[in-house]
């Protein structure tokens, strides 16, 4: 195979007539990999808090996110066994075990089924946490870790995220520079954008809700007063 | 992939004639069109943003070589492999033997283009591991054994009672009497077969949207969420994508983004983007242990620095196909390769030859929507402009359509004998045709007069008509 790599890059250099200028090229790239400035921002991202709160609720209200507002992790579990009566899924869920939703007391809604662990294929109902909101475009950006298995994103029928609001970001090149804060191998093996439950309008272009991934998704903001 | 392209005349024609795919046509107009303008028209910096990915897919490709050993080293060191492949063989050989040593009889697969290209399926199949194919079009016409007719909706050209047809045939476990009619039924059909595929898989073969040189990731943008459990529920990963598919950064790659979804669906932002880097980290409790990059050069790495390099800015959006009027007429089989609509009919002689897809650069209006939608402002008309030029210098025409052309050239170069034939062609025609004042059949013109009437020429020609008018007073 090393053959065909340098008969690859080979043909590429002759093409791009690469000889002298292989030193400024590679300072070139280096620089951009370095810098790795932002381009154009969209100016809808930039707000305060409350603006891009707002912002998000009305993205992601058109993407078919549900979303329900309480005032402090407590409220959370009365919130989703209230979501999952009105939407007739069955009081059982599967939690991520991320150490964020460690606090919620599961225990005040003994009718809810609950076990901490990474989706199997009978799982109808999750709940994870988030690692950001965009506002920008109503998305949620969830990272792959052992708190955090993927398969909770994708295996359910129903995804609920429960999402601190000041997690709240405006805009995608926050979201890249909160990840770079990370340090060192910054990247998880996911990074996964999520813009409303999965779709497809593959029969006839006629939308549809729930192609292979969630039919619902479903976010529990917290805005915990003086936060 | 093996072409079809020779036969692009007759195929517009049985496309003309099929019923299904017209009526799926007539609604590109008032589906994808309409959602782009909104979704184009509701971002203000959209114009300027068009400008940035143009300037960013023209610096990777001025820097490929080098972008391309960045995003080798990055991807090495999150403990994956990356494949390099000169052709569609060697690519099919690498996921063979990825799928042979991983000790694979399936393989499921997420919408990839590039597995067209190198027609990977059969190339499995022949050898004993059963690829599955799970974005909901391409499992369609995979069970049809049909190729995708859209770039980003593969199964546009079926109505719901093809798909009907095709599920009875294929799901035979299931009660014969059960109810397909709505199209919610045929989805949630499929979603149930393709759970239990998706969890037995041992190979998840995606593409990639994208390739990150900064971090060594992978991008994949669907919205059925098909990618993420391809990539996530099996041992191994294998993404395969062609060598132009590089983005320098993060940043680089949102901005690319923010156009890619509102140019193909209108859509603000798919539903799953997914930034996929390195196999399962320890302690993970998902994703695959084992992560393939395989680079397809196929033919690329020539077209770099020359007249074409422009068609490598492209990031298959469908756009130009959803606004092309050649396209809305005949649909994408009729192109006979991989790609079709307007991007198809110059990528195709850069992949497979001007002489094997001669046709295609003609099958245009040259009417100029597909570059004013295009994301990254490729020059599709100039370039196919290119391509019939080149056609023409290899002698690539009909004796008919080279005897025209040489006709009028040499007519064209004598202004003087020119304004005389035409003058007298015209008055002629004009005579002839003075009762309907068109034609409906004429010697040598019955490609147009077929389907519709000539307009007679009112007898003189605009020369004629201009020194008449103004000629005096310029």
């Amino acid at each position: 195979m090393s053959d065909s790599r340098n008969a690859v890059l080979g043909n590429l250099r002759q093409s791009l007539r690469r000889s002298d200028d292989r030193a400024t090229a590679e300072h070139a790239v280096e620089a951009r990999l370095a810098t790795h400035a932002a381009n154009l921002v969209p100016e809808r991202g930039r707000k305060n808090r409350v603006g891009l709160i707002e912002l998000f609720i009305a993205e992601a209200a058109k993407v078919d996110v549900t979303i329900d507002r309480v005032d402090a992790l407590a409220a959370v579990p009365r919130a989703i066994a209230a979501y999952l009566s009105t939407h007739n899924l069955p009081a059982k869920v599967t939690v991520a075990p991320d150490p964020a939703l460690d606090a919620v007391p599961w225990q005040d809604q003994p009718t809810l089924g609950v076990r901490r662990g990474n989706a199997d294929a009978r799982d109808a109902v999750t709940v994870t946490g988030a690692f950001a909101g965009v506002a920008e475009t109503g998305t949620l950006v969830l990272l792959s870790s052992p708190d955090s298995p993927t398969g909770l994103n994708f295996l359910p029928d129903a995804h609920i995220v429960v999402m601190m609001a000041d997690r709240m970001l405006g805009t995608f090149e926050d979201v890249w520079t909160r990840v770079r804060s990370r340090g060192e191998g910054f990247m998880p093996r996911a990074v996964n954008w999520i813009t409303g439950p999965s779709r497809s309008a593959d029969i006839e272009q006629t939308l549809l809700l729930g192609a292979h991934g969630p039919k619902k998704l479903h976010l529990v903001l917290i805005d915990e007063p003086g936060a | 992939m093996q072409s079809t392209t020779r036969l692009f005349d007759d195929n517009s024609r049985k496309a003309l004639a099929d019923a299904p795919l017209q009526q799926a046509l007539g609604k590109l107009s008032s589906n994808f069109t309409v959602k782009r303008a909104l979704a184009a028209a509701r971002l203000p910096e959209f114009e300027a943003l068009r400008d940035q990915a143009r300037d960013i897919k023209d610096h990777v490709l001025a820097h490929l070589d080098i972008y391309l050993e960045r995003f080798e080293a990055n991807v090495v060191a999150q403990g994956g492999v990356v494949h390099w492949c000169r052709d569609a063989d060697e690519a099919r050989a690498t996921v063979l033997a990825i799928c042979h040593e991983a000790g694979a009889r399936t393989a499921t697969k997420s919408k990839s283009m590039i597995t067209e290209e190198i027609a990977l399926n059969d190339h499995l199949e022949a050898n004993g591991i059963e690829p599955i194919e799970t974005d909901l079009g391409e499992y369609i016409i995979q069970l049809r054994h049909e190729h995708p007719s859209h770039l980003i909706a593969p199964a546009i050209h079926l109505n719901k009672n093809q798909v009907e047809a095709t599920f009875r045939a294929a799901h035979t476990d299931l009660p014969p009497g059960r109810n397909l009619e709505e199209p919610r039924s045929l989805l949630e059909e499929a979603r149930a077969k393709l759970r239990r595929r998706f969890l037995d898989a041992d190979v998840g073969i995606t593409g990639a949207n994208m390739l990150i040189a900064e971090t060594g990731s992978i991008v994949t943008v669907t919205n059925e969420g098909n990618a993420d459990l391809t990539m996530t529920l099996p041992r191994v990963h294998i993404a395969i994508a062609s060598i132009e598919k590089i983005v320098p950064t993060l940043e680089d790659a949102t901005t690319l983004l923010r156009v890619l979804a509102r140019s193909a669906t209108g859509q603000e932002n798919s539903v799953y983007t997914t930034f996929a880097t390195g196999s399962r980290r320890t302690d993970d409790a998902d994703g695959p242990s084992a992560f393939h990059v395989v680079l397809l050069d196929g033919g690329r790495s020539s077209l770099i620095g020359g007249a074409f390099q422009d068609m490598l800015r492209c990031i298959r959006c469908g756009a130009c196909l959803n606004h092309c009027p050649v396209y809305g007429a005949i649909g994408g089989h009729a192109y006979g390769w991989v790609y079709s609509g307007p991007i198809g009919s110059v990528l195709t002689p850069g992949l497979i030859g001007i002489a094997e897809a001669a046709k295609l650069p003609g099958a245009s209006t040259l009417c100029g929507r597909c570059e004013a939608v295009c994301p990254v402002r490729i020059p599709l008309p100039r370039l196919l402009r290119q391509w019939r030029e080149k056609e023409f210098e290899q002698g690539l025409q009909s004796k008919t359509a080279r005897f025209g052309l040489g006709l009028w050239a040499f007519l064209a170069r004598r202004p003087q004998l020119y304004r005389a034939v035409v003058g007298v062609v015209m008055r002629i025609l004009g005579r002839l045709a003075r009762r309907h004042g068109s034609f409906y059949n004429l010697p040598f013109a019955a490609g147009w007069t077929a389907d519709r009437e000539l307009p007679a020429p009112e007898g003189r020609t605009f020369i004629d008509q201009w020194r008449a008018r103004a000629g005096g007073h310029r």
